[in-house]
C-alpha cells in the first residue's frame, strides 16, 4: 500500500520544491535590493517569450535530456555515473573525428556516423571505470570523477595539437563544412510556414534526444537487458541467484550511459558550433544528475525536468541583460538554489507531505 | 515445565502491562484493532499469530516506535504515555529484536554501555558496567565475556548481549521478538533456561513467536492474534498446540502432513565428491556424495552453517564447486561457463532459495515481474527478439497467483507489499510452474505463517508425486521429518549419514547433526 497518491509523488513534490526554490531565490534577490517578481518575469520571458528564447531553451533541453538519460540508465543499475561531463567531452572528440575525416555530402549521411562516433567515444570513456568497478571493485564515483579531469586534459592536448586548425591561435578545429550542417528549427519549420528564430541554436538533435528518451524507456521497461539492469540495481544478491552476470550488467549499463552522454556532442559540436571547441560541455554532464533525480530516472520525467532546467539556463542568461543589478554570480546562485531544491533535496518535502496525506486519508475514511 | 515456576503472585496484583483498546492503522490497513491484554508480573506471556497478524505492530506501540491511534497503556497499574523508545526504557521495558541491534566491531561491554554512557569520559562508565555485568551474569546465568568482540560471538551469545543490554537499563519487562528464529535447537534450550531464570527473579517476559512448541514449553499464558485482533488469551496449561493453531488460523490445521508413499524412479541428480571453498578460503563442502531420484524428497538436516547453504549455492549455480555431478545422465558443470543460475534453470533445476527477500525476489519489482525472475530470458517470455512479452507474463502471473492462493491476488503489487508467507508462495509458484526436473528448496517455511506452511508443504508433496526430484534443506527438524522420504544429515561440510524417516528418530538425527555417529547395529 503506497501511502501517497502517485500524482502527488511525481508532480506535487517537484512543484512544491520549485516553489520553495523560487521563494528562497526571491529572498536573495530581495536582499540585494532587486525586485524578485521582476526576476521571475524576466526569467520566464527570456526562456519562453520569443521563438529565439524558446530556441535557446530547447537547445539546452536537448543537452540535459542526453545527460539526464545517461545518468538514469546507470542509476537503474545503482551505478552513480558522475562522469557524464568527461564522457560528453570525449564524445565530442569522436564526433569531430568522424566529421573531419570525410567531406560529407549531406547531413543525413553524416549524422548516423557522427552519432556512432559520439556514442562509441563516450561509451569508450565510460568503459574503463566500468571495467574497474565490475572486475576490481574500484568505486565508480571516484573513477568517473577522475576521468572527467583526464577528459578535460585530453581535449586541451588535442585541440592545441593535432586537431588544431592550422595557422590560428584559438584551440579549436576547423569548421566541419556545409555537408555536416544539421538543420536548425528555423530551417526545419519554414517549409511549414512557421517563423522560427534564425539565431536560435536548437536543431535536429532535439528530435534525436526525444527518440533517445523513447528508446531508453523501451530498453529499461521492455527488454531483457533492462530487466537485468533493474534487477541488478535493486538487489545484487538476487541477480547471483537468477544467474544475471553482475560484470556484464555493470559494463553494459555504463557503456549505454557513456554513449548517451557522448550524444550531447551531436547537439553542441555538430549542431551548434560546427567545429570542436574547448569546454563545450559547460557543466551539462553534472546537470544531468539533477535532471535525472528530478525526473525520477524515468525518461518522461527526464524530458520534463530537462525542459525546466533548459528554461532556467536560458532565463538566467536573459536576466543578465534585463536586470543589470543582478550579476552573473547572482544568476548562478539562483540557478544553484533551484538545482539544490529540485535535485538534491527532492526527498526533503516527501516526509511531511506523506504525513499530511495519511492524516487526510484517516479523516476521509 | 510451564507450571510451578510462577512465583505464586496472586492474580489480583496490578498487571505489569495492561493495554486497553489499542488500535493502529497504516493507511487502509488496520494492523491492530481494539486490542486489550493484561500481562501479569513474573510470568512469561506468549503472543502468537501468523505473519501480518499485528504482533510486531503491537510491540512497536508498546516500545514507542509507533503511536497508537487509540487506546491506553498501563505499566504496573499506572497510565503511561510512551512516545519513544527512551520513554519505554524509562518505564522499565526492554526489547530484544529479531535482528540484533549490536555494533559488530565493538566489545560486549561497549555494546552494553552504548547509549547509556554517563559523563563525557568513557572509562568510568565502562568500569561501572563491567561490575554490573558480572553481577547480572551471576544472577541470571547470562555468562558472556565482556571483552569479546561481538562479531566473534555465536548468534546465541549475541542474543545474550541484547538481553544484558536491556537488563543493564534496568528493564523489568522484557519483550523478545521471535528470539529462536536464528538459534540452533541447543541455543534455544539455553535461551529458555535463561528466560525461566529471569522469571524466577520476578521479571516479566513477553515472548512473540509463531512456533507453537515454544509457547507450550515456556509460557504461563498465551494470547493469540489474528488479522489485527486479539482472538483469545488462555492459560498455557489449559490448551493444546492443535487448539492454538486453530485459533491462529481460524480453522483446523493439519500439523502433520499426510502423504502417500513415494515411488522413487531413476537417479536424476548424482553428486560425487562435491567440494566448495568460499571466498574467505573456508572449505564449506568437504566431499559430498548424494543421489537424488525422480519422485522423492531428500531432506538435508543439519544445524545452520554446516554446509547446507553452500550445497544449495553450488547446485543453484551461484558458487563454483569442484567434483563430479550428473543431471539426467549428462555432466553438470560446477564451475565456469554453463554453471550460472540461468543455465541451471534452463537445464531443469529450479531453486526456491533460503533467503527469499534477498535472493528469491526483487522487493521493488511487482509480483508479475518477480514471476518471471530468473526465467526472463526464456523464449516463452519474449514477444519478439527485442522485447519481452510483458502482457503475457502478467496474464500468466495472475493465473499462477490464483492457483497458489497468493493474497492479495494482484500481480501489479510490489513484492515488498506482500506478507512473508505470500512472498514465499510467489517464489514457490514461479519455481514449480517452470516444471523443473529437480527442485532445490531451502527453508521453505522460514518466517511463513501456519496456513501458508500447510499449503506449501502440500505443493511440495504434489510436485514429488508428479515425478520431480526434490532436495529439501531445512533447519526445522519437524519439517524434515514430515516431508522427507529420505534424510541426509550434514555436519561440518560432510554427509554424516542417510536415514529413512520411519527407521530413525529425532534423537538419532540430532546426534548426527552434532557430528556424533552412534555405533548402533
Amino acid at each position: 500500500m503506497d501511502k501517497m497518491p502517485r500524482w502527488a509523488d511525481v508532480a506535487l513534490i517537484p512543484l512544491i520544491n520549485i516553489l520553495l526554490a523560487f521563494i528562497l531565490a526571491g529572498l536573495v534577490v530581495l536582499a540585494i535590493g532587486q525586485n524578485p517578481f521582476d526576476m521571475v518575469y524576466f526569467m520566464i520571458k527570456g526562456a519562453l517569450g520569443s521563438t529565439r528564447g524558446i530556441g535557446y531553451t530547447l537547445y539546452y533541453t536537448t543537452n540535459f535530456i542526453f545527460t539526464g538519460l545517461a545518468f538514469s540508465v546507470a542509476m537503474h543499475a545503482k551505478l552513480f555515473n558522475i562522469g557524464g561531463e568527461g564522457q560528453a567531452a570525449v564524445g565530442g572528440i569522436g564526433t569531430a573525428l568522424v566529421l573531419l575525416a570525410v567531406p560529407w555530402p549531406h547531413w543525413t549521411l553524416a549524422l548516423p556516423f557522427a552519432v556512432i562516433g559520439a556514442a562509441v567515444f563516450g561509451a569508450g570513456w565510460a568503459a574503463i571505470p566500468a571495467y574497474l568497478q565490475a572486475k576490481r571493485g574500484s568505486h565508480i564515483v571516484i573513477t568517473t570523477i577522475m576521468f572527467n579531469f583526464i577528459a578535460g586534459a585530453l581535449s586541451i592536448y588535442l585541440l592545441n595539437g593535432v586537431l588544431k586548425k592550422p595557422d590560428q591561435q584559438a584551440a579549436e578545429t576547423r569548421q566541419f563544412g556545409d555537408g555536416a550542417h544539421l538543420p536548425t528549427f528555423n530551417e526545419m519549420l519554414s517549409p511549414f510556414g512557421i517563423e522560427f528564430s534564425k539565431s536560435a541554436p536548437v536543431n535536429f538533435s532535439f528530435v534525436l534526444a526525444i527518440a533517445a528518451a523513447v528508446l531508453v524507456w523501451l530498453l529499461i521497461w521492455r527488454t531483457r537487458l533492462g530487466y537485468d539492469i533493474r534487477a541488478f540495481g535493486n538487489s545484487e544478491s538476487a541477480t547471483a541467484y537468477a544467474g544475471i552476470s553482475s560484470v556484464r550488467v555493470t559494463i553494459i549499463a555504463m557503456l549505454i550511459s557513456g554513449g548517451l552522454s557522448g550524444l550531447l556532442a551531436i547537439n553542441v559540436v555538430m549542431g551548434e558550433a560546427e567545429r570542436l571547441i574547448l569546454n563545450f560541455v559547460e557543466g551539462a554532464g553534472f546537470m544531468g544528475i539533477a535532471v535525472a533525480l528530478m525526473g525520477r530516472n524515468h525518461p518522461f520525467g527526464i524530458v520534463l525536468a530537462a525542459f525546466l532546467f533548459g528554461m532556467l539556463n536560458q532565463g538566467g542568461f536573459e536576466l543578465l541583460w534585463e536586470m543589470p543589478g543582478i550579476s552573473r554570480e547572482m544568476v548562478l546562485v539562483i540557478q544553484a538554489l533551484i538545482i539544490i531544491f529540485t535535485g538534491a533535496l527532492v526527498n526533503m518535502t516527501r516526509d511531511p507531505l506523506e504525513r499530511f496525506f495519511i492524516r487526510m486519508n484517516k479523516r476521509a475514511g | 515445565m510451564a507450571e510451578g515456576q510462577n512465583q505464586g503472585r496472586p492474580d489480583t496484583a496490578a498487571p505489569a502491562i495492561e493495554l486497553t483498546g489499542i488500535s493502529k492503522a497504516f493507511g487502509p490497513v488496520q494492523a491492530n484493532k481494539d486490542i486489550s491484554i493484561r500481562v501479569m508480573p513474573g510470568t512469561i506471556h506468549g503472543i502468537i499469530g501468523e505473519n501480518g497478524a499485528g504482533k510486531s505492530t503491537l510491540m512497536s506501540i508498546l516500545y514507542g516506535f509507533y503511536k497508537a491511534d487509540a487506546g491506553e497503556i498501563f505499566i504496573n497499574g499506572n497510565k503511561t504515555e510512551i512516545p519513544d523508545s527512551q520513554a519505554a526504557i524509562a518505564a522499565g521495558i526492554g526489547m530484544v529484536f529479531q535482528h540484533f541491534k549490536l555494533v559488530q566491531n565493538f566489545t560486549v561491554l561497549e555494546n552494553v554501555v552504548l547509549g547509556a554512557e554517563e559523563g563525557a569520559m568513557l572509562r568510568p562508565s565502562l568500569a561501572k558496567a563491567r561490575q554490573l555485568l558480572t553481577d547480572l551474569a551471576d544472577e541470571y546465568e547470562l555468562h558472556v565475556d565482556p571483552d569479546s568482540i561481538v562479531e566473534d560471538l555465536s548468534v546465541g551469545h549475541q542474543q545474550r548481549v541484547e538481553i544484558l543490554k536491556a537488563l543493564y537499563r534496568q528493564a523489568d519487562i522484557l519483550i523478545l521478538d521471535e528470539p529462536t528464529g536464528v538459534l540452533t535447537p541447543a541455543e534455544a534450550d539455553q535461551l529458555f533456561r535463561i528466560l525461566a531464570r529471569l522469571r524466577e527473579e520476578g521479571k516479566t517476559i513477553i515472548l512473540i513467536t509463531h512456533k507453537l512448541r515454544e509457547i507450550m514449553e515456556i509460557t504461563n499464558t498465551v494470547s493469540v492474534m489474528r488479522r489485527g485482533e486479539m482472538t483469545a488469551t488462555v492459560k498455557t496449561s489449559e490448551t493444546s498446540p492443535e487448539h492454538l493453531a486453530e485459533l491462529m488460523v481460524g480453522r483446523k490445521v493439519l500439523l502433520h502432513v499426510d502423504k502417500p508413499k513415494a515411488n522413487p524412479g531413476e537417479v536424476v541428480l548424482d553428486l560425487k565428491n562435491l567440494r566448495y571453498v568460499d571466498e574467505q578460503g573456508v572449505e564449506r563442502l568437504k566431499g559430498i556424495d548424494l543421489t537424488l531420484r525422480k519422485g522423492e524428497i531428500l531432506g538435508i538436516a543439519g544445524v545452520a552453517g554446516n554446509g547446507q547453504s553452500a550445497l544449495l549455492e553450488v547446485l543453484g549455480g551461484y558458487a563454483d564447486g569442484t567434483g563430479e555431478a550428473t543431471l539426467k545422465g549428462a555432466p553438470l558443470p560446477l564451475a565456469g561457463r554453463g554453471s550460472d543460475g540461468r543455465s541451471r534453470r534452463h537445464s531443469g533445476i529450479g531453486h526456491v532459495p533460503e533467503d527469499r527477500q534477498n535472493e528469491g525476489l526483487i522487493m521493488e519489482f511487482t509480483a508479475w515481474e518477480n514471476m518471471a525472475f530468473g526465467y526472463h530470458h526464456e523464449p516463452e517470455y519474449q514477444k519478439n527478439p527485442l522485447l519481452m512479452d510483458n502482457a503475457g507474463i502478467q496474464a500468466k502471473a495472475a493465473a499462477s497467483m490464483e492457483r497458489f492462493d497468493v493474497r492479495p491476488p494482484n500481480p501489479k503489487l510490489k513484492a515488498k507489499n506482500f506478507s512473508g508467507g505470500n512472498q514465499q508462495k510467489i517464489v514457490v509458484a514461479r519455481e514449480i510452474e517452470a516444471h523443473p526436473d529437480v527442485l532445490l528448496i531451502g527453508q521453505p517455511t522460514r518466517g511463513v505463517d501456519i496456513g501458508a506452511i500447510e499449503f506449501i508443504h502440500q505443493q511440495i508433496i504434489d510436485l514429488r508425486d508428479q515425478g520431480v526430484a526434490i532436495l529439501l534443506v531445512s533447519v526445522e527438524l519437524d519439517e524434515i521429518f514430515s516431508l522427507s522420504d529420505r534424510i541426509a544429515v550434514m555436519f561440518d561440510g560432510h554427509i554424516m549419514g542417510e536415514r529413512m524417516p520411519d527407521e530413525t528418530d529425532e534423537k538419532e538425527v540430532g546426534l548426527l547433526m552434532a557430528g556424533i555417529v552412534e555405533k548402533a547395529a
